[in-house]
Order: structure tokens, then sequence, then C-alpha cells
């Protein structure tokens, strides 16, 4: 069953802490190491660290990559900073997403790195290279030379700080990175993340990244998988390809039209699907919705009004830090108001709800 | 390793019986709670539901997924676990100490076809 899994870079230390592993994007990775609980609440309260080595990384190069990037990437690049990171997305051109990402603007001129998720990195790189004609620019997918350790959590920085030695990351702002070594190789640590949280971003060598893993479990830094990555991300407000944005889902439709730069960006690719959706309006759109009763909505149940599905769950839970079953679902535009009351079914029975915002933790980020 | 309880029934699905008269108490195994980790919700049925022996009648839910309960005999639910609407951790805790519901038989033969405790244990050293 697992022969065709890729294994990260730290897939042996997962498994000397008896992690449960679990197939993700055509990785094998660890889902829990304790419980999701324990993890979820350790990355809120302290510090968690998360192996997120799978991660895609795709450098972009060249005379003409600001253009190049800015074509295929919906926030606009034009002239950011040295060591700024804007998220955004690349679409194809009827407006749905290939993939969302990081676009870091590297210290040397020309130079860009694109993170992406594990699961689309095939997918992504081909169709960069399928876009690159008439553009002086080199694509490298580089996603197997480097490793990834996400370090979330208010306590995040006095760990980088203290344990590791990193004393440039304090001065860091949310969304840039700087440049750093690990006995001689390149370090890049990020103040980014996908908890709602403050916290970095690491990404190293192989070696590098299985010593920075040991340092910060023996300083009791809690090991964090991908179970509670996903309800901390959630929690936030913060979207997963797949289930709030696909290759059949808008930018617009999931409620992140701020990172598609329609105004400032006069071309780049989907942009008059967007322009056009915008002008026509749009038809479903994504929400929160909290459920009065503890029952658990879960992607795929149906949303009801009347009796009538009006729209699906994308992503649900029982919220571990507020104690309260919601959920995110995409819903047809005429049901979106806040305070609009929805039935979600589960099972043989229908729960009542309410529309809420689609955040229902509030962020600690480091301005 | 999950344990077992002696003179009770066990279905493949993981839900164990025990008998008292015309009664069937009902509840999910250890190995079941162990599977499933933390549990946060239990989907109880309702008095008066009639069930079939393989009919689904709620469900156990841990914050990652959701595994649906089956009845292990036929009958109609005379009571149910009120305790565990608040308190899901029971099953955790023990679960063979925390049953589910109740249900009055109507075909006690059914009992037959269900597994002793040794021979769940054996199924489940194969899962």
């Amino acid at each position: 069953m697992e022969d065709n899994l890729l294994k990260t870079c730290l897939y042996d230390k997962h498994v000397a802490l008896r992690a449960q592993m679990s197939p993700f994007g055509g990785f094998i990775m660890p889902i829990q190491y304790t419980t999701i609980t324990d993890e979820h609440n350790a990355v809120r309260h302290r510090a968690g660290m998360f192996d997120v080595s799978h991660m895609g990384e795709i450098f972009v190069s060249g005379p003409d990559a600001e253009k190049f990037v800015n074509h295929i990437f919906s926030n606009n690049i034009a002239g950011i900073p040295d060591g700024k990171i804007l998220y955004g997305m690349l679409l194809y051109p009827n407006g749905t997403v290939v993939d969302d990402l990081l676009v870091y603007k590297e210290f040397e001129p020309d130079r860009y790195l694109l993170v992406v998720n594990a699961s689309n990195i095939a997918k992504d790189y081909d169709w960069i290279c399928a876009q690159k004609e008439g553009y002086d620019v080199e694509v490298v997918n580089a996603s197997d030379s480097w490793g990834e350790i996400a370090l979330q959590g208010p306590e995040a920085e006095k760990f980088a700080v203290e344990t590791l030695g990193l004393e440039s990351v304090a001065a860091l702002g949310f969304y840039t990175y700087c440049e750093a070594e690990w006995k001689g190789t390149r370090m890049i640590v990020s103040r980014t993340g996908y908890t709602g949280e403050d916290g970095f971003e690491i990404y190293c060598s192989h070696e590098a990244i299985n010593e920075i893993w040991d340092i910060l479990l023996e300083a009791g830094v809690v090991p964090c998988g991908l179970g509670c990555r996903d309800t901390l991300r959630f929690e936030a407000g913060l979207p997963l390809y797949g289930h709030e944005l696909s290759d059949e889902i808008t930018p617009l439709e999931a409620g992140l039209g701020m990172f598609v730069k329609v105004k400032d960006k006069e071309e780049f690719i989907g942009r008059e699907a967007i322009v056009a959706q915008k002008e026509a309006g749009l038809t479903r759109k994504i929400v929160g919705i909290e459920l009065q009763d503890k029952a658990i909505p879960r992607a795929g149940y149906p949303v009801e009004v009347n009796g009538e599905q009006v729209g699906t769950v994308t992503t649900g839970y029982r919220s571990i830090s507020t104690d309260r079953s919601v959920c995110v679902a995409m819903v047809d535009k005429e049901y979106t108001e806040l305070g609009t009351a929805v039935e979600i079914r589960i099972r043989k029975k229908v729960f009542p709800g309410t529309v809420t915002k689609k955040r229902f933790y509030e962020t600690n980020y480091k301005k | 390793m999950a344990k077992t309880v002696e003179g009770l029934y066990y279905s493949e699905s993981h839900e164990w019986v025990k008998v008292e008269g015309n009664v069937a108490i009902v509840g999910i195994t250890d190995f079941a709670q162990h599977a499933m980790g933390d549990l946060s919700y239990v989907d109880m049925p309702e008095v008066d539901d009639e069930l079939e022996k393989g009919e689904e009648f709620g469900a156990v839910e841990s914050v990652k997924a959701a595994s649906d309960l089956y009845s292990p005999v036929t009958g109609t639910v005379v009571e149910i676990n009120e305790e565990l609407e608040d308190a899901p951790e029971l099953l955790n805790q023990d679960a063979f100490a925390n049953w589910i519901m109740k249900v009055e038989m109507s075909d006690p033969a059914e009992l037959e076809t269900l597994m002793d405790a040794a021979a769940y244990e054996a199924m489940c050293a194969n899962e």
C-alpha cells in the first residue's frame, strides 16, 4: 500500500516517535504523535513543530523573472523589496485555481522562490513551464533537495532565537524572511505559517533539517502532525487546496479576492475571468457556519434550507480552541448573509446552524 | 494493547453486547475507542427507535473522523446513556464501563452469530 508513497527526510524521526502515519499529497506523513487536541493546544499556547518537507520549492530566475511571475501569479510582486513574501494563486484562464502558494523575493535580482502544495508539485511545475515561452527565465523544481520545518506558536521566536541561535529572525516582520546559514549550508527562515499563530518556516538541507528537529525536540518543542495542522489552519480561516480552493473554485468564491490584483495588474492568467465574475456577481461563496448542537459537520455533508440542498461543507470540526461545532461551506449566494439560518444534514438528521464569518479564532500574528 | 471482557458478545464492527434477560446493553470496544482516539461526540439513537441487526444507529466522532455504529441485534431501543452526550470521553476512559444504548431484543437467537472475547481478539489481531 505504501510502496508508491514518498518519504520526507524526517521520516525516520516520525517512526522513532511512534507517530500515526498516513498518506497525504503523495507522501507518507505523520498525522499525530500523541493526540490532535494536545498538539493543537501546544501550538496555540506554547510552541509546536511540523515536518512540512513535503511542500514544493520551485525557483524562478532570469531577466524576465518579475514579469513572468506576475504573469502567472494572482498577487502583485512588481517592485516588492528583497525578503518580502506574498500569498496568492496560480490561476487557470477560467479563473479557477491551479494551486495556492507563497512567492519569496530573494536577496538577489531577478530571483523568486515559489513554495507550493505537496500534492501539486508536478502539476505546478508543468503548468509554470508551459507558460514560459517568450520569457527569458529559468524554472527549477528543487523540492527534493530542501527540507522544511514549521515552528509555530507564541513561543516560536524564543526557540528560534535562544535554542537555534537564529538571532536575526526576531526582527522579521510578518511575511518577510531572512537568509541564514546552518553549518555552512544555506538556510531560509520566514515569518510565515499555517496555524493562525506567530511562527517561522525554516528551509534547509535534509541533513540540517534533521539536526534542527532533534535540537528543537530536545528543547521541548512539541512535534505536531498534519491532524492538528488542519484543525489550526481551519480555525484561522485559512484555505486548503482541494477543499476551499480547487480547479472548480475561483478565489472570489473562496473569499480570497484580496489576493487577486485585478486593479493593480493589467495582465495575468485568469484576470479576464475574474473581472467577468466580479461584474456578473457570484452565484456561490464560502461561508462559515456554526451549529447550535454538538454534532460535527464534515467535508461533503449537505447544507440545506427547507429540505433543499443549497451548499456543501468543505471542512468542519468540533473546534478545539472554541469548543464549538463549526464548518466552512460553499453555499448558494442568496444564503451567504451573516446570520442566515441554514441546516446541515449529518447522517440521518438535520441540525440547525447560522452563517458566520469563516474565521473562528482570532489570529495572533506578529505585525 | 486493547482489552476485552469475558462473557460479552462482540460484533465485527466493534460493538460489545452484555445480555441482561431480554435486554442487550450495547457499547463500543476498547479496540474501537483506541483506534478512534479522543472522542468528541457521540451521535445517540432515540428511545423507541426500531433497529435491525446490522443497521446504523449512530456514530462516535473523534477530532478527525466519524465512525458509524451498527446495531448488533434486532429490537427496540429502551434506554440511552445520556451521560455520553456531555462526556463522550468516558468511552476513552473505559469503553466497557460506559454503555451507549439498551435494546429490547426481538430475536435473542441472533446473539449466536456474534463472537466471544477470544474470537474477537483474534479478529482484531488481524486488523
